[in-house]
């Protein structure tokens, strides 16, 4: 039974894994290369050395809070793809926070704040396409959407005509609450922008595991996904629970700015999301909506994107969104048959089993 | 005409059939019958072509057709009309008939002349009457049903399968549908009717074959069985029957006029319910519940039940009117509240309401008293396996294992998960809402469901019973509320009622 779970579990990611390592090898033969020499290379500059595999923390830590955002919004049923927006508001408001302060602030006092204003941006860009589903039933795919663009353009006009410093992108330097790197411990990582975000990343991915399978309210989010029908049979409020799971996930989304914005620049940057809350869609899928999932998930397509950079001498970079890209078509599409045929070959009983 | 021999289909672990066998005769009705899960549908796939074996042969017409698909089956004539009807509630009835089969007139245009006087023969010929030119969703559940016959009697269909083709209609539609197979039949036609209820095989059949647990069990002439042996071979032991055969004596002595003496504990005054189009669901209903007794609330679905429950339960917004409980108005009380105040409901839908399919049993045991089961906040593991175990125990649900989905549970099972919850649960109720108790429930766990209900009428609680099987609502009522449009249109003691009486009433002709 233990076994089971397991495979129905671990099966569709290393299935999909597999396809892809296959269309790859197809793509690198086509360029005239060796696959083994191109993963290889992949794998060099990525686990290889302690700079690569900063580099895969760190794009694995900003991946860890947009997939279990994208993973709390789906267990209530909804599907939020507005993590990007939620990420990049967060990073803002905790940027705003920064130049507010006064220099010196100790991390202790200046952390908290710069996560409750993350938290409370990311939660109001998140909490609004919830609060038109609960009140209006407006489709949170639309609404998520459309908001990504309104937010991502609102910024872009905020830093271009009010924040930003002359001839850039960018906001002034904040001066307070810097969050050491991983290389101020770790000597090797110099240069990589892994910091102590990660052990943020993992709290919120621990916490989200206990939340969504040990509290009440995680008890009853999980019904409304499932059957919100029967939820509201059980005296859930259905509505509630969408909007305030769609806040919960923008602000998820939003704390995940800080590894941009407090870990490694220390100051906000147009642009900086960079896909992070849409392959955060992916990390979710792949992951199985499942904390644990979602972190190697996150850590996966990290080495994917980093890996792109390592390869670019033999193969185009473009090639390893292709492998992104796969990955995730065949999590959403030949996986599931993969999964329905085992199922039909193993006990219904071990199906699930959730408590 | 066709046989089906030592047929197997297995679902993974699950053994759907495993030595079933059926063979139908040309020109008769032939009755397919077993408790639900029997196998009887998944046969009934594998002759429309849906399913393939695992072992077995299937023949039509003498020629080994073992693994045929839909298209072949529809070729050869057999056509299903399923449960479910599938089809297009926006489209017409002629359009619905055609779909998949259209009449074109060269370059892909429809040829609407031709397809009015064609629907207009089909109509002529068969007998069966429907308007052609309305919208499906227009049409009463009877007329959806014989445009589902149309549609297969259009393709050519000799051979007609009609799963439980009776569980949406009013007696006389019944009536009106026998009245039809009949006429199919004696034109050559060939029809297999699945069910589980005994008195349409003895009312419509020539022979009939007896499934249990995946296996053919048995195969009968009609004329030479009664209900209580095919209800032998369907369990495999002795049930008493509710209704059907000969109704059970166990109705509790009436009083001399039949309205409660103790004040009511539950009361619905006027209430009013919006429907899904203009016509309200429920409209002006007024009926109280004492301590102590049974409610039946009898009717044809669709005629505003659904609604009253839901109403009371506080799942839909009354429009108008009051719901009060022990004398307390629940109309702003919530779905949890009415539940603390001693409300239970037994949904008619287990599997949209009742159950989260995916959630343990353990969890679907708590389902609706889950803020019982809480330290602050965090869910208390040690009391819900405990909770559990102590339900299993008392309501037999098997298997024992409080860590299964509540989808891997059998349909009986499944409503014994949901009766322990709200009859057996964390929190006592003075007031139990039953919809639909034993809906897909095997004659076994009828009987216990049955029980549960007395006692708790025993027990000094008011139940409200509302169930579309009118031997159900005779045997457990004290009182009978008759439904027709949204409205309470005959209320009757249920010592003197009769089936004949409350069909009038279910169609309206009476009101």
């Amino acid at each position: 039974m233990i076994r089971a779970k397991f495979e129905e579990a671990l099966l569709p990611p290393i299935v999909a894994l597999l396809i892809a390592l296959l269309v790859g090898d197809v793509l690198i033969l086509s360029f005239g290369q060796s696959p083994a020499a191109v993963y290889r290379l992949l794998l060099d500059g990525t686990w290889g050395n302690a700079y690569g595999f900063g580099q895969v923390l760190y794009k694995a830590t900003t991946l860890t809070f947009t997939g279990v955002s994208v993973a709390l919004a789906l267990r209530a049923g909804l599907f939020n793809i507005g993590a990007e927006s939620q990420l990049a508001a967060g990073g803002f408001a905790a940027a705003l926070v920064g130049l507010a302060l006064p220099a010196g602030v100790p991390a202790l006092v200046a952390l908290p704040l710069y996560m409750l204003a993350a938290a409370i941006a990311g939660g109001v860009v998140g909490g609004v396409p919830g609060m038109l589903k609960a009140r209006f039933g407006a489709h949170e795919v639309i609404t998520t959407i459309m908001l990504n663009f309104i937010v991502l353009a609102l910024l872009n006009y905020l830093i271009s005509t009010r924040f930003s410093v002359h001839d850039t992108l960018h906001t002034a330097d904040i001066k307070s609450g810097a969050l050491p790197r991983l290389a101020d411990l770790m000597a090797p990582f110099h240069g990589s922008a892994a910091n102590m975000v990660l052990l943020l990343a993992l709290a919120v991915a621990a916490a989200a595991w206990w939340f969504l399978f040990r509290t009440r309210v995680g008890f009853e989010l999980r019904a409304v996904g499932l059957q919100p029908q029967a939820a509201e049979y059980g005296g859930v409020r259905v509505g509630r629970v969408w909007w305030s799971s769609m806040v919960l996930a923008g602000s998820i989304a939003g704390v995940g700015g800080l590894n941009y914005v407090l870990g490694y620049k220390h100051y906000y940057e147009e642009g900086f999301s960079a896909g992070a809350g849409f392959l955060g869609i992916a990390v979710a899928l792949v992951g199985r909506n499942h904390p644990v999932g979602i972190v190697i998930a996150a850590v996966l397509f990290a080495t994917l994107s980093q890996g792109g950079l390592a390869v670019n001498a033999l193969v185009p970079k473009q090639m390893v969104d292709v492998l992104q890209a796969v990955v995730i078509i065949s999590m959403a599409t030949a996986v599931p048959e993969v999964r329905r045929a085992l199922l039909s070959i193993r006990p219904a009983s071990s199906a699930k089993a959730t408590p | 005409m066709i046989r089906l021999t030592a047929i197997e289909k297995s679902f993974g672990p699950v053994r759907a059939n495993s030595g079933a066998n059926l063979e139908v005769t040309k020109g008769e009705i032939h009755a397919l019958v077993g408790e639900n899960g029997a196998g009887k549908s998944t046969l009934m796939r594998i002759l429309s072509g849906m399913f393939r074996p695992n072992a077995g042969r299937l023949e039509f017409e003498g020629k080994d057709v073992t693994g045929w698909s839909t298209a072949d089956a529809i070729k050869a004539g057999v056509g299903m009309v399923h449960q479910h009807f599938m089809l297009v509630p926006t489209l017409t009835v002629t359009e619905n008939i055609l779909l998949g089969a259209e009449l074109t007139k060269g370059g892909g245009r429809l040829d609407r002349a031709r397809a009015r006087t064609e629907m207009k023969a089909l109509i002529e010929r068969t007998g069966l009457s429907v308007p052609p030119e309305h919208r499906v969703a227009d049409l009463t559940v009877g007329e959806a049903q014989r445009v589902e016959i149309l549609k297969a009697l259009y393709r050519g269909a000799r051979m007609l399968i009609l799963d439980e083709p009776t569980a949406v209609l009013s007696p006389p539609e019944v009536n009106e549908l026998w009245r039809v197979l009949r006429k199919l039949r004696d034109e050559g036609g060939t029809i297999v009717l699945i069910t589980h209820k005994l008195d349409e095989v003895m009312a419509i059949s020539e022979t009939i074959t007896v499934m249990r647990q995946g296996e053919t069990v048995g195969r009968l002439k009609t004329a030479q069985t009664s209900p209580s042996e095919i209800a032998r071979m369907m369990v495999g032991r002795e049930v008493v029957l509710a209704g059907g055969g000969e109704p059970t004596t166990d109705r509790r002595p009436q009083t001399a006029d039949h309205r409660p003496q103790t004040p009511a504990l539950l009361e619905v005054r006027n209430l009013t319910v919006a429907g899904a189009r203009k016509r309200s669901a429920v409209d002006n209903v007024s009926f109280t519940v004492a301590p102590g007794e049974i409610l039946g609330v009898a009717g044809v679905e669709g005629n505003g039940q659904t609604e009253l429950v839901e109403a009371i339960a506080g799942l839909r917004a009354a429009s108008a009117g009051s719901i009060s409980l022990g004398g307390r108005d629940i109309a702003s009380v919530s779905v949890r509240g009415r539940g603390d105040l001693g409300l239970s409901h037994i949904p008619e839908d287990r599997h949209e309401r009742g159950l989260v399919l995916e959630y343990s049993v353990a969890a679907n045991l708590i389902l609706g008293q889950q803020h019982r089961f809480t330290k602050r906040g965090v869910l208390d593991a040690r009391r819900i396996a405990d909770h559990a175990q102590s339900l299993i125990t008392t309501y037999d649900i098997r298997p024992a294992d409080a860590s299964l989905p509540a989808q891997a549970l059998s349909g009986g099972n499944q409503q014994k998960v949901v009766i322990a919850r709200e009859m057996g649960g964390a929190r006592e109720f003075s007031m139990l809402l039953a919809s639909q108790p034993t809906r897909g429930v095997d004659v076994g766990a009828i009987e216990f469901i049955h029980a549960q209900l007395r006692a708790a009428r025993d027990a000094g609680k008011g139940v409200l019973l509302v169930s579309a099987d009118l031997n159900e609502v005779l045997a457990l009522s004290d009182r009978i509320a008759v439904m027709y449009g949204g409205r309470i249109v005959a209320m009757v003691p249920g010592a003197s009622a009769t089936a004949e009486q409350l069909g009038t009433y279910m169609t309206g002709a009476a009101a």
